[in-house]
């Protein structure tokens, strides 16, 4: 019990509860509250980590830590809490826990430093033994609560659907009632594996239950951040022009500052900002800025044209940056008994979420606070970078987290909260909602980057792999390396490196990363070796992977639902894939058939089988299976951002399609192998299965090699008639 | 700056607004019915779906003064009165929505095809939404959702 509040006070004033289960050696406190207001005031202010809040009218409210972009956070995570605390689910409902890291964070992402993140797939990952030990706590407390009530030992309760039973005295209460009745133990135990739950008497775990979020999406209720409206609220807009980098010159200043409702331009080093009192008057005036552009790292970079000096980056001598070097792969090339080089190309992609970046903030009059309402996959600075750029300590932010219109990655960047920070500090107090139209987020995107690939196979004279050699050329260390790794593969020589080359182009993590592009490369390398031999691409997998159980038993499970090998129709084909992303294990296989006079490629059917070790809700795995696929099949058929002489040579959806649903496969079916595993992550384990099993499908077709993504009709046709 | 009147969820709204702004942004920003989103602003995503006399348009290109008096527009929040909707319906029960952004004109989109043609095949769906994009990839659960509301309607009927 908090000190401050005295047992009586407690009681007269509580609407409810707030149990504050510290981490290990705090001990826990409960507050009592009287509004939800109070309550998140009491939560921001406080040094104690506070996952539930119990209400005498029986509710529970969970905090979720992450953000809710589509993948189900605000049902998953809540629901490993209920699990170890027992819930009664129908009593439950989920809000945003405050945006504070030192509280709310895993570490996860490094250790000994608490981040709020969402990416990387890593959320459940990053918080299942958070929400374990959280939830156990709980009941933990309401059991000792009840335990004093009734005045008899802990030992000989249990708990059942959100009550406490005392079987021997037959008589029971539910969390609700138990309320007014909480105390707290002297010592919040630290609960191990032996003291979880078992998992034969989970009623969440493993188990769907309807995403919280949806009825609200399904009504059009959802708050995104586009969706805020305050009062005096302004609205602000930036041209950034279509060159990243280059800054601008107003030649209009007079002109735009007498258009109606224009109220200030705020100038940036690459962009020029309005400010005007309606949205109608920002887009108007942003379409007469007058503007010269300056010299940019980016002129004079054209994006179909680089692959040749990659080419030659990649011949040269000097070695890059060496990600794997397993053996010797010097020594498995010489002595190959045949050797395979190969190069694979990508260009840029655009994330394309479906609500342009936006972000609404309020400056203090004073400008010594601010607080921002933001749809963001959060950072390694839970506040978003706010206080640094204002210069005000960290305690005067308050961010209020939103939904997120999608994000893939790029809303893991803080350009656009920063942006409206400073246009809203030239108008403080007043908020400004700023709006990136759909043209400024797809022109002043950060794409996932283009690269080059070598790859350089040696095989031994029973056609084995003897040695497998990956360079990748490209921009953004981690964003072209990520997924360049093959440890599942039985070859005893493996090396792998990165060489860098960078064009002044805005990069950023895209929707599982670097392994687009590089488990493309190396699917289609193996696929291309195995067809060289004249191997089944399946079996030749899985001798690969005989000393990987676990990665087999996905092969042996995509092989069984698609009944590989079984093409009757000699129009269509399939193709297979293995891979690991986020320390999911799948396999995928596609079914595809080609127009040859158009070069249209139809994905039929998609399978996909994954071990993602424990799965807290199935439906909403495949949910993520079925959505990465698809937007894996955009990316590979359909999604090209080109550059001409630095700028960007695409703005909308006219001329950057994505996958609509004329083109979407008959089916995608998805299965999880049971496990026990450490959960890991599948929001990204879908797309990246796709490239490699669509061009693995071709060359079994066609017997012949798509190694440039996208593989537009243009390219698919050229490579048919060459 | 010309006034006008609207008949919007079966309620008239008069605003003062100029005549080319579109109807997208008098319903987010000066009627605060934010369930219609801005996705493209030129026609091309299907976000801002709403119905204009029971068919489906999109608000992003539709200027004010292109309106006409008497036409009736109904957004998501007046598709139905509790949200539940047929449509809607079959969108929770097939777990349709992830981010759930382009979900409302989605929603709209589909709603319309089923007063046009409540028995469509897998062929006319495709055919009728394909202008309404999904990032997320949830086509497959709305296609399914679609055939679960047809399948009800018709059960009902």
């Amino acid at each position: 019990m908090n000190k401050s509040v005295s047992r009586r006070e407690f009681l007269k004033t509580s609407g409810g509860v707030a149990l504050f289960i510290g981490v290990s050696g705090i001990l826990p406190q409960m507050i009592s509250c009287k509004s939800k207001k109070e309550v998140q005031g009491i939560i921001q202010k406080h040094p104690l980590t506070a996952w539930v809040q119990l209400t005498d009218d029986g509710r529970v409210i969970i905090y979720n830590p992450a953000a809710e972009l589509g993948q189900g956070s605000m049902t998953s995570l809540p629901a490993i809490f209920a699990e170890e605390m027992d819930a009664d689910w129908s009593t439950v409902s989920v809000e945003f826990s405050p945006q504070v890291s030192a509280i709310y964070g895993s570490d996860k992402w490094s250790p000994n430093n608490k981040v709020m993140l969402t990416a990387g797939s890593r959320i459940t990952y990053g918080y299942y033994s958070i929400m374990r030990q959280a939830g156990a706590q709980a009941r933990y407390i309401l059991m000792h609560s009840a335990a004093e009530l009734w005045k008899t030992p802990l030992e000989g309760l249990s708990t059942a659907n959100g009550g406490i039973v005392d079987n021997k005295a037959g008589r029971s209460i539910s969390y609700g009632e138990l309320v007014p009745h909480l105390t707290m133990p002297d010592k919040l135990p630290e609960f191990s594996e032996p003291d979880f739950k078992d998992p034969k008497n989970y009623r969440f775990i493993g188990i769907d239950q309807p995403r919280v979020d949806i009825p609200e999406k399904v009504k059009g209720t959802t708050r995104f951040a586009i969706d805020i409206k305050l009062p005096e609220m302004l609205f602000g807009v930036l041209e950034r022009g279509k060159v990243h980098g280059a800054s601008p010159k107003l030649n209009n200043e007079l002109e735009i500052l007498a258009l109606e409702g224009v109220l200030k331009l705020v100038r940036f080093d690459y962009a020029i900002g309005i400010i005007t009192e309606t949205i109608e008057q920002a887009l108007a005036a942003k379409k007469l800025l007058d503007i010269t552009w300056s010299e940019a790292p980016s002129n004079g970079f054209n994006s179909q044209e680089c692959f040749k000096k990659y080419g030659e980056i990649a011949a040269d001598k000097l070695t890059g940056k060496v990600i794997v070097n397993e053996g010797d792969i010097s020594i498995a090339v010489k002595s190959a008994d045949k050797k395979f080089t190969v190069d694979f190309k990508n260009d840029y992609v655009y994330h394309a979420q479906m609500e342009p970046l936006n972000a609404v903030v309020q400056v203090g009059k004073d400008g010594n606070s601010a607080e921002v309402w933001v749809g963001s996959q959060q950072g390694f600075d839970s506040k978003l970078g706010i206080p640094k750029y204002l210069g005000i300590p960290e305690e005067n932010v308050k961010i209020n987290l939103q939904y997120l219109g999608g994000g893939f990655g790029r809303r893991s960047m803080t350009d656009f909260v920063l942006e409206g920070t400073a246009l809203a500090k030239e108008v403080a107090p007043r908020p400004v909602k700023l709006i990136w139209t759909r043209e400024d987020d797809v022109r002043y995107g950060a794409y996932r980057p283009l690269t080059l690939q070598r790859l350089i196979a040696a095989t031994d004279s029973q056609g084995n792999i003897s040695g497998f050699s990956h360079c990748v050329v490209g921009d953004g260390g981690n964003l072209v390396a990520s997924g360049i790794r093959i440890d599942y593969y039985d070859i005893p020589n493996k090396f792998a490196e990165w060489r860098e080359v960078s064009e002044g182009i805005r990069l950023k993590h895209w929707r599982s990363v670097g392994h687009g592009p590089n488990k493309f490369a190396i699917e289609c390398m193996i696929d291309e070796i195995a067809t060289y031999f004249r191997k089944d691409p399946a079996d030749f997998r899985k001798k690969l992977l005989a000393k990987s159980p676990r990665a087999l038993a996905t092969l042996d499970k995509a092989i069984e639902m698609s009944d590989w090998g079984s093409e009757t129709d000699s129009n269509r084909a399939k193709g297979i894939a293995f891979l690991e992303r986020s320390g999911t294990l799948s396999t995928g296989v596609c079914e595809i058939s080609v127009n040859r006079t158009t070069g249209k490629i139809n994905v039929h059917k998609f399978w996909s089988a994954s071990d993602a070790g424990i799965v807290i809700q199935p439906d909403n795995v495949k949910a993520q299976m079925e959505g990465g696929i698809l937007m894996g099949i955009s990316s590979v058929l359909k999604e090209q951002l080109t550059i001409v002489n630095g700028q960007i040579q695409q703005s909308n959806f006219n001329d950057y399609e994505i996958l609509r649903m004329a083109d979407i496969p008959d089916s995608i079916e998805t299965e999880i192998i049971e496990s026990r595993e450490t959960p890991r992550g599948v929001g990204e384990s879908g797309t990246p299965l796709v490239a490699c099993a669509i061009a693995n499908a071709f060359l079994k077709l066609t017997g012949k090699p798509l190694r440039h993504l996208p593989f537009t009709q243009e390219r698919v046709l050229k490579v048919l008639n060459a | 700056m010309a006034g006008h009147s609207l008949t919007i969820n079966n309620q008239t709204y008069n605003v003062e607004i100029k005549g080319e702004t579109t109807l997208l942004w008098v319903l987010r920003e000066h009627l605060g019915l934010t369930g219609t989103k801005y996705g493209c602003g030129i026609a091309l995503c299907g976000s801002c779906t709403v119905h204009l006399d029971g068919k489906p348009v999109r608000s992003c290109t539709l200027p004010l003064s292109a309106l006409k008096k008497d036409q009736k527009i109904t957004t998501i929040e007046g598709l139905s009165q509790n949200g539940d909707h047929e449509i809607q319906k079959a969108w929770i029960e097939a777990q349709a929505p992830q981010c759930g952004y382009c979900q409302t004109g989605q929603i709209m989109q589909a709603a319309a095809l089923l007063s046009e043609n409540p028995n469509p095949t897998r062929e006319e769906i495709k055919t009728y939404m394909n202008g309404n994009l999904c990032r997320c990839g949830t086509y497959l659960r709305i296609l399914r959702a679609i055939e679960i509301a047809a399948e009800k309607i018709a059960a009902n009927t």
